[in-house]
């Protein structure tokens, strides 16, 4: 492809420094390393998007995929032929990539809609959860990462690593499924699934200008109730989806703070007689924090995975909800779409962490 | 991974140089190493697979009754029947004994990791060991095409594969070999990277250059010089992978791309068929099936993370027997390698010392 040609660029110092060394002094300016990162999203989108492509394509057309057996032959070929499945696989494929360019990715089979409309209506929704565990991920896996990096080697810490072990061992759809019995069943406290209660969702149905992301909508909406009830349907999900990240959260501030804390200024300060406790918050923890920023690049595409699945627990009805609605349905033209657009959201908000993490440290640069 | 030792109390120290081949094993060398918590976090994750790999070779001995048997004799087990002397831990929607799942369970997701592991094995370092030898536009555009795998979302790749390889649903070994198949996907780039970090190192080392001037082939160097010091690292990679496995796995089962279940028992699946009771507050059809992925994924992963902090120095508290060869390499897991404290994904959690100078 055309930005192909520049990867070169990237490539010598690769070779120099093999193959975790930084460029050792000089090595380019921040503009050049931005340039390079942000030429290598198109690769990235479009290596991803030619494999899914073709993988689709491998086993047939989807319209066979999602009629096949229940029209009969000709009938089936008709559509195929309508629908331009039986002309050559490159000629369909210059067309998709054309289509994708000018921000057209297809039409889904089972509604007929176009995909990026079904992003716009359900992406809101993922985004909020997403959002929801974010912060989730945060308060719980910042705070403790540090306590286990304090008591190192100590019972608190074993604790704590376990929990963050079990906080990756357990799928999202089973802790899912406990916070469900648990919470909604047993205790009663919260709903069992869904964004909002139905009267809630009658009332923003009303509200026009909605953004999709109903904590905004309902605090336009003015009621307290509606507000309630809204936060109450994100706490299962939310948690379920935050753990998962919490428990990465953990981990890596745990090893950054014992690593730093191992670092020679560390000792310097200790030298001159500053207090352990200090040390540790702030000498040590704020330069830990910075490498969970190039992580949240890489939880970005946890996320949107686990989103796929903790939506499907909750019935919350997002782009993951609806993408496993497309698949019990075979419409496959709807996952290549969905996934397309998740590849461009996966590798642009990458380049934006990147480019986030060299901003804040000036040793992250190629 | 699968065919972890079961841990053996160690004889007295042999007063030799050389341990012997067994206690320079990978995972028994490192539980010799180790000591206090990570000792037992060590041996818990050991003894918690060598428990999963009896349940699943002992599948048809252990579980009451067989995977798809819906009746003994000519009475039906019934639906959603609570634990009972019968059924000890109930019977599912579908009208199967949930014991017999969650045991028979194992089984499938033992042969799906070695299937998946011992395919991007193979793929990955091959892929790895020539590009980083050969280098060239070739190395270049293959690390292009691995970080993009790597950075998406590795189940929605997963599903785009499996709809590929089985159209959905299938068999037995078809439905296992296309969960095998799609995680290796995943997987490739994760070997493929640290294979080929490896491999850039000790191509530049004088032992391979020597070898160059004796006049070996380039096979012979790939083979004999290369491959056997760059392959270090790839248990704590396995352990971790493994696990990945076992939750992708899962992850396919619960959207309804799993296995058929009278083709084999498979968790994910189960657990999907147990969403709406819980609704209704029939537990013991999700939490049995639930709690066995958890137990197999924290086994795997204590072992993993064990020997990932034996292997980094930062994070090692001591080493318990002196006169050990140094641990084994901690090559970066880190897509592009370039950032010293940034890992990346699940399995590049505990960032590695991977600066080989």
């Amino acid at each position: 492809m055309t930005t192909t040609t520049q990867l070169p660029a990237a490539a010598p110092d690769e070779e120099t420094a093999p193959p975790a060394g930084r460029a050792k002094g000089g090595g380019g300016t921040f503009g050049r390393y931005l340039l390079v990162r942000f030429a290598l999203i198109f690769p990235t989108i479009f290596i991803l998007v030619t494999a899914v492509f073709f993988i689709m394509r491998a086993t047939g057309d989807p319209i066979t995929a999602a009629q096949g057996g229940r029209l009969p032959a000709d009938q089936l070929a008709e559509r195929i032929h309508q629908a331009g499945y039986d002309r050559p696989l490159l000629t369909q494929y210059w067309e998709y990539l054309g289509g994708i360019l000018r921000g057209d990715f297809g039409t889904t089979l089972s509604d007929n809609r176009p995909v990026t409309e079904v992003i716009t209506t359900f992406g809101s929704a993922t985004l909020e959860l997403a959002f929801y565990a974010l912060i989730i991920a945060f308060l719980v896996g910042v705070p403790l990462g540090r306590l286990a990096a304090y008591h190192r080697d100590k019972t608190p810490d074993a604790v704590l690593r376990v929990f963050g072990i079990l906080a990756y061992a357990t799928p999202v759809f089973f802790a899912g499924l406990l916070l469900k019995l648990v919470f909604s069943r047993w205790l009663g406290w919260l709903p069992v699934a869904g964004r909002a209660s139905t009267g809630t969702e009658i009332d923003l149905a009303g509200l026009d200008g909605a953004t999709g992301i109903y904590l905004i909508d309902v605090i336009r909406l003015g009621d307290g109730a509606a507000i309630a009830d809204v936060l109450e349907h994100a706490v299962l999900p939310a948690v379920a989806l935050g753990l998962l990240t919490a428990g990465v959260f953990l981990r890596l501030v745990r090893t950054n703070v014992i690593g730093t804390f191992g670092a020679g200024y560390i000792e310097a300060a200790r030298s001159r007689g500053v207090p352990e406790r200090r040390l540790l918050r702030t000498h040590a923890y704020r330069p830990a924090l910075i490498p969970i920023i190039t992580v949240m690049g890489m939880q970005i595409a946890l996320l949107l995975g686990g989103a796929v699945l903790t939506e499907t627990t909750f019935e919350w009805k997002g782009l993951g909800f609806q993408l496993a609605e497309y698949l019990q349905a075979r419409d496959f033209v709807a996952v290549q779409g969905i996934v397309a657009v998740l590849a461009v959201i996966v590798a642009v908000s990458n380049f934006v962490v990147d480019v986030l993490a060299a901003l804040i440290d000036p040793r992250v640069r190629y | 991974m699968a065919e972890i030792p079961t841990p053996t109390t160690p004889g007295p120290d042999a007063p030799a140089r050389r341990p012997s081949r067994w206690r320079r094993l990978p995972v028994v060398r490192q539980l010799q190493q180790s000591v206090g918590l990570q000792r037992g976090m060590l041996v818990a994750g050991l003894v918690i697979s060598a428990v999963f790999l009896l349940a699943a070779l002992l599948a048809p001995l252990l579980a009451p009754y067989g995977f798809s048997q819906l009746r003994s004799g000519d009475r039906p087990f019934g639906a959603q029947q609570p634990p009972s002397a019968e059924h000890l831990l109930g019977t599912t929607v579908g009208g199967y004994d949930v014991l017999s799942r969650v045991v028979w369970g194992s089984r499938t997701a033992l042969l799906v990791i070695i299937v998946a592991v011992a395919a991007s094995i193979v793929l990955g370092v091959v892929i790895g060991l020539l590009s980083g030898y050969f280098g060239g536009w070739l190395d270049r555009v293959l690390v292009v095409v691995a970080d993009a795998v790597y950075a998406f979302p590795s189940l929605l790749l997963a599903i785009v594969m499996a709809i590929v390889i089985s159209g959905g649903q299938s068999d037995m070994w078809g439905g296992i070999l296309a969960a095998a198949l799609s995680i290796t996907v995943i997987f490739i780039p994760q070997y493929f990277r640290v294979v080929r970090a490896e491999t850039l190192r000790i191509k530049a080392e004088p032992f391979v250059e020597s070898a160059r001037v004796i006049g070996a082939s380039h096979r012979r160097i790939m083979g004999r010089h290369v491959l056997r010091n760059a392959t270090r690292s790839l248990p704590l990679i396995v352990t971790l992978n493994a696990s990945e496995a076992i939750l992708t796995l899962a992850g396919l089962g619960f959207l309804g791309f799993g296995i058929e279940p009278t083709e084999a028992a498979e968790w994910g699946y189960d657990l999907n068929k147990a969403l709406s009771d819980v609704t209704s507050g029939i537990w013991w059809t999700s939490v049995f099936p639930g709690v066995a992925i958890v137990l197999v994924v924290l086994g795997l992963t204590l072992v993993g993370e064990s020997l990932n902090d034996l292997a980094d120095p930062r994070l090692r508290t001591r080493r318990a027997a002196a006169g050990m060869p140094e641990p084994m390499a901690g090559a970066p897991v880190v897509p592009g390698g370039a950032l010293d404290a940034g890992p990346a994904g699940l399995s590049g959690l505990e960032p590695t010392e991977g600066d080989p100078r």
